[in-house]
């Protein structure tokens, strides 16, 4: 597969279009049903942090998705030109604590730690906030 | 688009919601209005039945995150049914099994009421 890339807007109707764009490609790329759902999943998350904390919600802005294959890495990059964050402030939850003060939201970036291989991030606030989520297929 | 949507019957003193569909950020609010009309109505014995639910994101475990814990100071619960595995992965990954129970049959999950019915 060749890499390729989709833009939305930011708007939470959109997201099914990402995860249906994201699926197909990892389908193509080899992984089996259980992985393509995954990956989907994390691409969500990272598309719903965008919609929610970069652009809070403003309907109009671009989210680019593109997907690269790299050999047996798979990975996925998110990109948005909204609000930074240090990602050194995101702190996975204790799920036990969690359950036990009933916490609510927060969950997003704790799942895509788990659904995927590796998570990185590249900030630089209002210019170009890029996530990038990879994962190995086992040849 | 219907992507998702909720039914809603009652079982004596049980109110059953039936999902169907994609789950997500977008979605997620339909799911909380439900639960605030029941709230609202004071009905806390809920069953949650997944079985035609195909897809759930952390938009989605949230709303039940949001309502579990007014539902059990009032004595009720919230117990999940019928889920595919695809949906029951993403409970397990972040451990919800630890704070739900999760049945594969609604009658599983309307049986474990039992008590609480009978205390009415």
């Amino acid at each position: 597969m060749t890499s390729r890339t989709i833009h939305i807007e930011s708007r939470t109707e959109r997201l099914i279009a990402v995860r249906d764009f994201v699926s197909e490609a990892a389908r193509e790329f080899g992984f089996a049903d259980d992985d393509v759902n995954k990956i989907a999943l994390a691409v969500d998350e990272a598309c719903t942090n965008v919609i929610k904390h970069a652009y809070r919600f403003a309907p109009d802005r671009d989210i680019a998705v593109t997907v690269r294959p790299h050999n047996t890495a798979f990975e996925v990059a998110i990109r948005d030109t909204g609000v930074g964050f240090d990602p050194s402030d995101v702190h996975a939850p204790d799920m036990k604590d969690y359950f036990s003060h009933f916490r609510k939201g927060g969950l997003g970036v704790y799942l895509m730690k788990r659904l995927m291989d590796k998570v990185e991030y590249e900030i630089d606030p209002g210019k170009r906030n890029e996530v990038r989520l990879t994962k190995f297929l086992a040849r | 688009m219907s992507e998702f949507t909720i039914a809603q019957r009652e079982r004596e003193a049980v109110h059953v919601l039936e999902l169907k569909g994609y789950l997500d950020a977008h979605t997620a609010p339909k799911l909380e209005e439900a639960f605030q009309g029941l709230l609202k109505d004071q009905r806390f014995n809920i069953i949650v039945n997944c079985k035609d639910l195909s897809y759930i994101s952390s938009a989605g475990l949230g709303v039940f995150m949001a309502y579990i814990e007014d539902v059990r100071k009032n004595n009720g619960d919230i117990k999940l049914s019928n889920m595919s595995t695809k949906v029951y992965n993403v409970f397990d990954l972040l451990g919800f099994p630890l704070l739900y129970e999760i049945t594969p049959d609604e009658q599983d999950a309307y049986n474990k009421f039992g008590n609480a019915l009978t205390r009415k």
